[in-house]
């Protein structure tokens, strides 16, 4: 692909990328100058680093199955249908991209939480959300939701209908026309989504704070361990940070050669 | 345009300059301020950076008004963040004049840094901790030792923050184990548990209490002076502006500083 590109960008332009890029990578570089690597071992592999890197993995993968279940068929009905208020239904799902997280959190409280909304049912029946592990979870499909929606709604519109009138045309429900055409034409761009799902939720720290409390090996995240060790021992807060650098960029590669819409429509345009 | 404005302006502070000197030099106040060769009251100008605890925020905020009411001159520029932040900031270079610490460990590390002298920090107030519950107790708290009770919910701040290291103390002191089921990294956060109802106790200093007013109600711990948090305050070795750090500091630990601040609550040092 580098290959064929145009190479007519101004050098002005190139100047100002890199300053652009120079202004992401110099604080990365800055923590990897700040690393005691003597001890870097002993810090991330203590009982409770591990507590928070086991916890926020499983919260992770959790609530990015929670947000491929409920995102899906979100990013479908928005896609594929067209119904009074869905402009305005759209902004209201893609809100969480935009909001603080500890506005998030206060949100949640009031819809969870022990006198909240639906929280006061949820008592009722035994059933206590706050301070558990699956307030956590529910505070990071909150905030990791909105990505999955919007990477796979754009797709859907990007390939279009065609293959699914056909299918329809020959008789296949909408059911198997969603199964066997639809979500693999899409897949790409799911499984984009779902990574980019996961990065958020694993960086997922105010609403976490906000709304579920921080206990080790309970609620206790990697973000929350972070930010509690900084107060004592930066060293162990920096080794950790590397951590959750080091485990965004793979993510983000993933998801980078995972998603390509770009080649996706390059090859459509080739057809 | 912009220089007629800027002429305007000066204008403006002179009249305002002149006035406030007018009003500070006729009757007895002239003789009073001569006779005390140390205070330089009427030269206080410029801005004093204040970097406090953040459970001062109300207190010192009320102090700065006065501070500005009595010296005209001067602006205070106030920031509450928590203690160790506030370190963190001002080792970095952050332009601090004056730094009030919510405990004498944070002092400690500036001290260590050589960013305040070692026999700059004076003692200012004093705080405890208290049992906060929500309006109405629905966990029925009477003392310290019902927190054992697993079916409490309790929200302690974590052992690495002040809060809960005074938390810690107080356990080992009454013998009495706390089931927390969150351990915050502030006390702000320890309080947001128990205002909004999640938490059936949480313990917080008794300023935290006081300021809260209706939304909580605090319980004295009987053995609350085992584990007594000392505030204290210095001016900054590198002040910008040393003379007003300093009149801040005395305003502080003066007897205007202990009436606001007991009004909060705190204790006498």
């Amino acid at each position: 692909m580098s290959g064929s590109t145009y190479g007519g960008v101004p050098r002005w332009v190139a100047a100002v990328a890199a300053v652009g890029a120079a202004f992401v990578v110099l604080p990365l570089v800055a923590m990897l100058l700040r690393v005691n690597w003597a001890d870097f071992v002993p810090l991330i592999t203590s009982e409770s680093s591990l507590d928070a890197l086991g916890l926020s993995l499983r919260t992770s993968l959790a609530s990015t199955a929670l947000c491929v279940m409920l995102g899906v068929p979100m990013a479908v009905v928005l896609a594929r249908t067209r119904f009074w208020g869905q402009k305005v239904l759209r902004s209201l799902v893609l809100l969480p991209l935009v909001l603080p997280p500890v506005v998030g959190g206060i949100a949640l409280l009031y819809t969870f939480g022990r006198r909240g909304l639906l929280g006061q049912g949820f008592e009722a029946f035994g059933v206590t959300i706050a301070f558990s592990t699956t307030a956590v979870v529910l505070a990071q499909t909150f905030v990791a939701l909105p990505f999955l929606v919007l990477s796979l709604e754009g797709a859907l519109r990007t390939v279009g209908t065609r293959y699914e009138a056909v299918g329809a045309t020959l008789g296949a429900r909408p059911t198997t026309v969603l199964r066997r055409i639809t979500l693999p034409l899409v897949l790409p761009a799911l499984v984009s989504g779902a990574v980019l799902s996961f990065a958020r939720a694993l960086g997922e720290f105010g609403a976490t704070l906000t709304f579920a409390g921080s206990l080790q090996g309970v609620t206790r995240t990697l973000p929350l361990e972070i930010y509690l060790q900084r107060e004592t021992d930066p060293d162990a807060a920096v080794a950790l940070s590397l951590v959750l650098v080091v485990v965004a960029v793979v993510v983000v590669a993933v998801a980078h050669r995972a998603g390509e819409p770009a080649g996706l429509r390059l090859r459509r345009r080739a057809r | 345009m912009r220089r007629a404005t800027t002429a305007v302006l000066a204008a403006a502070t002179l009249l305002l300059l002149s006035g406030c000197a007018g009003q500070a030099a006729p009757a007895s106040d002239v003789p009073a301020s001569s006779a005390v060769p140390g205070s330089t009251e009427a030269a206080l100008e410029g801005t004093v950076t204040v970097f406090a605890a953040a459970s001062l925020k109300a207190t010192f905020t009320e102090l700065a008004q006065e501070f500005e009411a009595a010296h005209p001159g001067v602006t205070v520029e106030l920031s509450f963040a928590g203690s160790s932040d506030l370190v963190t900031q001002i080792t970095e270079g952050a332009p601090a004049d004056v730094f009030a610490s919510a405990d004498e460990k944070n002092m400690a590390k500036l001290i260590d840094a050589g960013v305040v002298d070692a026999a700059a920090p004076v003692d200012f107030a004093t705080n405890v901790l208290t049992i906060a519950v929500p309006p109405g107790n629905p966990g029925g708290v009477a003392r310290l030792a019902d927190l054992a009770d697993p079916g409490i919910a309790t929200v302690l701040c974590a052992p690495q923050v002040p809060c809960g290291a005074a938390a810690e103390t107080l356990e080992k002191a009454a013998g009495v184990t706390i089931p927390a089921v969150s351990e915050e990294s502030s006390v702000t956060d320890v309080l947001g548990k128990v205002t909004s109802g999640e938490a059936d106790a949480g313990l917080v200093y008794v300023t935290d209490v006081v300021a809260a007013g209706d939304a909580v109600e605090g319980i004295d711990i009987a053995e609350s002076a085992e584990a007594v948090n000392t505030y204290p305050i210095a001016p900054v070795a590198g002040a910008q502006n040393p003379a007003a750090a300093r009149a801040f500091v005395e305003l502080v630990t003066g007897s205007a500083g202990r009436d606001v601040l007991a009004a909060a609550g705190f204790g006498a040092p």
